[in-house]
């Protein structure tokens, strides 16, 4: 019994010496840092011990920014994309041709790299001295004045940071609830119509319910996911965010150790654990939630 | 309600690389009296379950006509022609509660008969009561029985008053004591509503005990109609008569010559009537009388069972197509456990001769 124990714990040993140096140890540390006041990375010196950086990134202007503009790519997301997914596979598990075509087509995305995408969608939606791109060139076809969406007002650059959230993150929900709504039995369905529910009905009454826990741990993941933000925001409008008014919360802590204003360890590590609280607490909230929407069988 | 099938066909598509494609029901023509328990009776394949899709109005058929009373239900959806489903797995919605389970079927409901909340809950516990669920109502199907959760799948399918009440194997998933127990609460409900039920088997004796009428078929073909005891005593063909019966019936290879049935060199039982040919000869087991002196038919001993009231007398011959023959005896005959053969005098009403060729009853 001991012998097994020290040989488990020997199995473990690499993990946990990786994740220990990489994960604990800078999660304990960021704790710290937070709180030394004018923390000089080169001396490694701090005048004192507070909350005196937290104070400095709520007060950030740029902070408040990058703040509201992870909420609203948050709120707009997730749900949308978490929708329009579950119509998507809707869709595709009711069709029996081209099936598999359509399903390699919204996995598509999946496969292909943020940045590039990013350059299609900036490409798509830019308007630059050379060109109007495609999608202003149908928007005055339409009769509508012509906007840039990528150096142009911010409910514009709003919009094309959402569209692009929602479209890079589809496929991963679209593949996760295929396959949830094939392993419901086919018999709830036969007998739902049996007893003659409506479509509506069934799609509420049974499918939903019983494919809830995969819809509640997108959520989750989803939340989780767009308040992490930052590259899809750099594919589209590049490295100076701040600039562009799109950063956010994760490329405010970036922006604070690595970029030419940066080199503030202390206001990141603020920022970070800001940004963990946030996280944790839509969490803890959305568990409480779902406590009685979600129906383990 | 009656319902009548009409040439009613089911083909599916093949999905093996010849294309040929599969006919599941072929070409029914039957009608079952309103106010009965019908078995659907046959081997694992035979096309029961899709038979009763049909009726159900899960699957259309290819061919042929439903009709439940004089109406054509053919092209009406499952909802439209107000059929009860049960289903072989309860198909109970895991996430609601028995109440919930029972009443969803009424909900449904639109127009003129929709309901109001409380006549609801009062007819999901009456139903409940029919099916002796009552103080369960609060329940997850998880938390019920195999037998409790399969009376939920009946309350649903009840709840509504179906025209025709459907049931898939529905004592396939129960225990053999609660399998008893099932079937005769199945009997009573069935009594007590007078709804038309057929239920699919492939147990004979669970179809035997409990149907007003029995339906054999095999490989998408009707065998077979007939009250369970006749279809017993009377069987149109080999196939049923080795179906119907526990133990099987044994089966001789025979012949019929000048008026005498031969099973081997020894003229077993007179025939009069009867044209010479070669025969099938099925003997149920309880057709045989031991008769040590005077028996025309003999086999070589194996062994005995008792049972009890009855003993079982496992021989051989060297003319039977099974492994051996079975007898089932009265226990007042004394065996010697150290002899060689055992003769037999036959019943004739327990004896069936067979074309050799069409295995039809002759």
């Amino acid at each position: 019994m001991k012998k097994n124990n020290l040989k488990a714990w020997l199995y473990l040993l690499p993990a946990i010496l990786f994740l220990g140096v990489f994960m604990v140890y800078p999660l304990i540390d960021v704790c710290f840092y937070s709180l030394e006041e004018n923390y000089q990375s080169i001396a490694q010196t701090y005048t004192g011990v507070g909350l005196g950086n937290f104070g400095h990134v709520l007060s950030d202007p740029f902070f408040i920014q990058a703040l509201k503009n992870t909420l609203i790519l948050v709120a707009i997301t997730v749900p949308v994309s978490t929708g329009i997914s579950l119509l998507i596979a809707l869709g595709l598990s009711s069709i029996k041709t081209l099936k598999k075509a359509f399903q390699t087509i919204y996995f598509l995305p999946y496969v292909t790299n943020t940045l590039a995408v990013g350059l299609v969608f900036m490409i798509l939606f830019a308007r630059t001295e050379y060109t109007d791109g495609l999608i202003n060139a149908l928007i005055s076809s339409l009769g509508y004045d012509m906007v840039d969406f990528i150096n142009g007002p911010y409910w514009a650059k709003m919009l094309v940071t959402c569209l692009y959230t929602v479209w890079i993150v589809m496929p991963f929900k679209i593949l996760i609830l295929t396959s949830a709504l094939a392993s419901v039995n086919q018999d709830y369905y036969k007998a739902a119509k049996v007893d003659g529910a409506s479509s509506g009905r069934i799609f509420r009454k049974i499918t939903l319910p019983m494919i809830s826990p995969t819809v509640f741990y997108l959520v989750i993941t989803g939340f989780i996911g767009a308040f992490k933000a930052y590259s899809d925001e750099v594919a589209l409008f590049g490295v100076n965010l701040n600039e562009a008014g799109m950063n956010t919360i994760v490329g405010y802590v970036y922006d604070m150790l690595y970029s030419d204003k940066g080199g503030y360890p202390g206001y990141a590590a603020a920022a970070a654990l800001i940004l963990f609280a946030i996280v944790f607490t839509i969490t803890y909230i959305n568990l409480k939630f779902s406590r009685n929407k979600v129906q383990y069988m | 309600m009656k319902v009548v099938l009409e040439n009613l066909t089911k083909c599916f598509p093949s999905r093996n690389k010849k294309g040929t494609e599969v006919i599941a029901v072929n070409n029914f023509n039957f009608e079952i009296p309103d106010g009965k328990l019908i078995g659907l009776l046959g081997p694992s394949g035979c096309g029961k379950s899709t038979t009763l899709n049909l009726i159900s109005g899960l699957e259309t058929p290819t061919k042929g006509k439903i009709y439940f009373g004089d109406q054509d239900v053919t092209n009406l959806p499952p909802e439209e022609r107000g059929v009860g489903l049960v289903f072989q797995n309860y198909a109970l919605y895991p996430h609601m509660t028995v109440e919930e389970n029972i009443i969803f079927p009424l909900q449904n409901l639109k127009g003129a008969q929709k309901m109001s909340k409380e006549a609801m809950h009062q007819k999901a516990v009456e139903t409940a009561k029919l099916v002796q669920l009552d103080g369960l109502m609060e329940r997850k199907p998880k938390e019920l029985s195999g037998g409790q959760q399969q009376r939920v799948a009946i309350a649903r399918a009840l709840v509504k008053i179906p025209k025709v009440l459907l049931l898939d194997e529905p004592l396939s998933n129960l225990d053999a004591r609660l399998r008893l127990q099932t079937r005769e609460e199945l009997r009573r409900i069935q009594r007590e509503t007078g709804v038309t039920t057929i239920f699919v088997t492939h147990d004979q004796e669970e179809a035997m005990s409990i149907s007003d009428l029995i339906i054999v078929m095999k490989d998408g073909v009707v065998h077979q109609i007939g009250k369970p005891q006749d279809v017993y005593d009377e069987p149109a063909n080999l196939f049923v008569a080795q179906f119907l019966g526990t133990p099987q019936i044994n089966v001789f290879h025979g012949e019929v010559k000048n008026e005498k049935l031969y099973i081997g060199e020894e003229d077993v039982l007179d025939v009069p009537g009867r044209k010479d040919m070669p025969v099938w000869v099925g003997i149920r087991p309880e057709g045989f009388i031991p008769d040590a002196d005077a028996g025309r038919m003999t086999c070589q001993m194996d062994r005995v069972e008792v049972m009890g009231r009855d003993v079982s007398v496992v021989s051989t011959h060297p003319q039977m197509t099974g492994r051996s023959i079975r007898s089932i005896v009265s226990a007042e005959n004394k065996f010697d456990p150290d002899q060689k053969t055992v003769r037999f005098n036959l019943k004739p009403y327990k004896v069936f001769l067979f074309d050799k060729e069409s295995e039809e009853r002759v």
